[in-house]
């Protein structure tokens, strides 16, 4: 059976009874088969037993739980299934050595600069001034050199989103509080990719603490932010301009009764199903010559750093082929 | 005992399939997913040989099936006949690690799914053959990742995706 992401946005209580999971909301009840699970993704109120939390680690399955705002909150990573001492020896070596780590967070922001630049010229944009920041980019010496190259991009992204939304204003990137909508959908789309991302690191050697663009101590999971810089303009940013232009999501799924602007329930709904589908959706692979989902593709670039620090192949950014 | 003693039956058997897999699964990397295929084999360890004392561990090595009769037979049990070679040297070994105990032992390959079975016996060639094996494999391990090689029974790996991408 293929394993899914299940996206609960409801209320409610996962419970498990013998070798079934059920989501109980209310006089609801809908079970959900164990082995059809990939991750559990927990927007609304949830309350998990014991039982099932138990049942969950035995399969390996990650629960991502987020916020009333959508806010990523944390995530219930069951035990290590697959430990490489060895890997994880060889990948805080490359967090230690000033070379090793500058090279891997050039190629995280490198492989982010060249998404944008090719998400804005899919639009009809010119991408000049992204471009021009691989210059910078190059010249860092400093991991906060690389960083700033990155922001500098990023800046220069952010100004064409004007461009491209026909329906909403973007205006500037604004979190904690969303200002605007758009905002409000930036902010929720990369929680969910980040979720994604520990999702796929947990199938692999990688440990999810030992980051390179990002410092491990930022956050538990910081490796799953640098790889996330990859993917946000691929899967996030071009999964709004759709939404927004193509009128699914509108003013109606937004709510601003708070101090600022966050999707309501039903606008939540849309986004998840769309950025499930976008995550489900397939691109033949160059190399591999099999189609493989967007999901896979983050597997993918975990593999590809598996090799790295394991010495077999130098790391190369995931850049958007199509 | 001597220092290849060590060496999982596995990995004599990832010697002839795979120098990338055997480097790859001796420094635990291991895939996450369960193929079918390997579901497959899984069962048929499970439903074949009820008589039998199935997974005998003695250190390294995991027999599949032992039945005890005038003389020993270990059988090691395959789904297909895709890698013959890999799992005759594998039981090879099986028998070669009994013999260094003074246990003498036949060994069988079997096929349930094709109805089949052969015979393996420990002569003085194959004792040769089966230390030369074990002398390279610690080499491999301790080397750098062998450089994977693609052969068209890479498809169907579960180290695919890992090693072309």
């Amino acid at each position: 059976m293929k394993r899914r992401n299940f996206y609960i946005v409801s209320d409610g209580r996962l419970k498990r009874k013998e070798n079934t999971l059920y989501f109980e909301s209310g006089e609801d009840r809908r079970p959900i088969p164990v082995n059809a699970i990939y991750a559990i993704y927990a927007l609304g109120s949830l309350t998990v037993t014991s039982k099932a939390l138990s049942y969950l680690a035995r399969e390996g399955i990650c629960v991502h739980f987020f916020n009333r705002y959508g806010l990523y909150e944390g995530s219930f990573y069951p035990r290590e299934g697959l430990v490489s001492g060895e890997v994880v020896i060889r990948q805080a070596e490359h967090y230690l050595d000033h070379d090793k780590r500058l090279y891997l967070a050039k190629a995280f922001v490198e492989g982010s600069i060249m998404n944008m630049a090719r998400v804005l010229r899919k639009s009809g944009e010119d991408d000049s001034e992204v471009i021009s920041a691989l210059q910078a980019l190059a010249d860092a010496g400093r991991i906060d050199e690389v960083m700033g190259a990155e922001a500098v991009a990023r800046n220069a992204y952010y100004s064409k989103f004007d461009s491209i939304l026909q329906e909403m204003k973007f205006e500037r990137r604004s979190r904690q509080p969303p200002e605007n909508e758009v905002n409000a959908m930036i902010s929720f789309g990369n929680s969910l990719l980040y979720s994604a991302v520990i999702s796929e690191i947990y199938h692999t050697q990688l440990h999810p603490a030992i980051s390179f663009l990002h410092e491990p101590m930022e956050r538990r999971f910081s490796l799953a932010l640098d790889i996330a810089e990859l993917f946000k303009p691929v899967i996030v940013d071009r999964l709004i301009f759709n939404l927004v232009n193509r009128k699914v999501v509108t003013e109606g799924d937004f709510d601003d009764r708070f101090n600022g602007v966050l999707l309501n329930e039903n606008g939540r709904r849309k986004f998840v199903k769309a950025f499930n589908e976008r995550l489900e959706k397939t691109v033949k692979h160059r190399k591999l010559k099999r189609s493989v989902s967007y999901q896979r593709l983050i597997r993918l670039e975990c593999y590809k750093l598996v090799k790295h620090v394991l010495n077999a192949e130098k790391y190369r950014p995931f850049v958007m082929w199509w | 005992m001597i220092d290849e003693m060590y060496i999982r039956g596995v990995q004599v058997n990832y010697y002839f399939v795979c120098k990338t897999k055997l480097w790859l699964f001796s420094h635990n990397v291991s895939m996450e997913r369960e193929s079918d295929a390997v579901r497959l084999g899984k069962l048929i360890h499970r439903s074949v040989f009820d008589r039998d004392e199935k997974e005998v561990r003695i250190g390294p090595i995991a027999i599949d099936a032992v039945r005890r009769g005038d003389v020993i037979e270990i059988r090691e049990v395959k789904k297909s006949r895709a890698f013959e070679k890999a799992s005759y040297y594998q039981l090879l070994y099986y028998l070669y690690y009994l013999s260094r105990f003074g246990i003498k032992a036949v060994g069988r390959l079997s096929f349930p799914k094709q109805r089949r079975s052969e015979e393996v016996i420990l002569n003085e060639d194959a004792v040769k053959e089966i230390e030369n094996v074990l002398k390279e494999i610690p080499g491999i391990v301790e080397g750098e990742m062998p450089e994977p090689d693609y052969k068209p029974h890479c498809r169907k790996c579960a180290y695919f995706e890992f090693c072309f991408t």
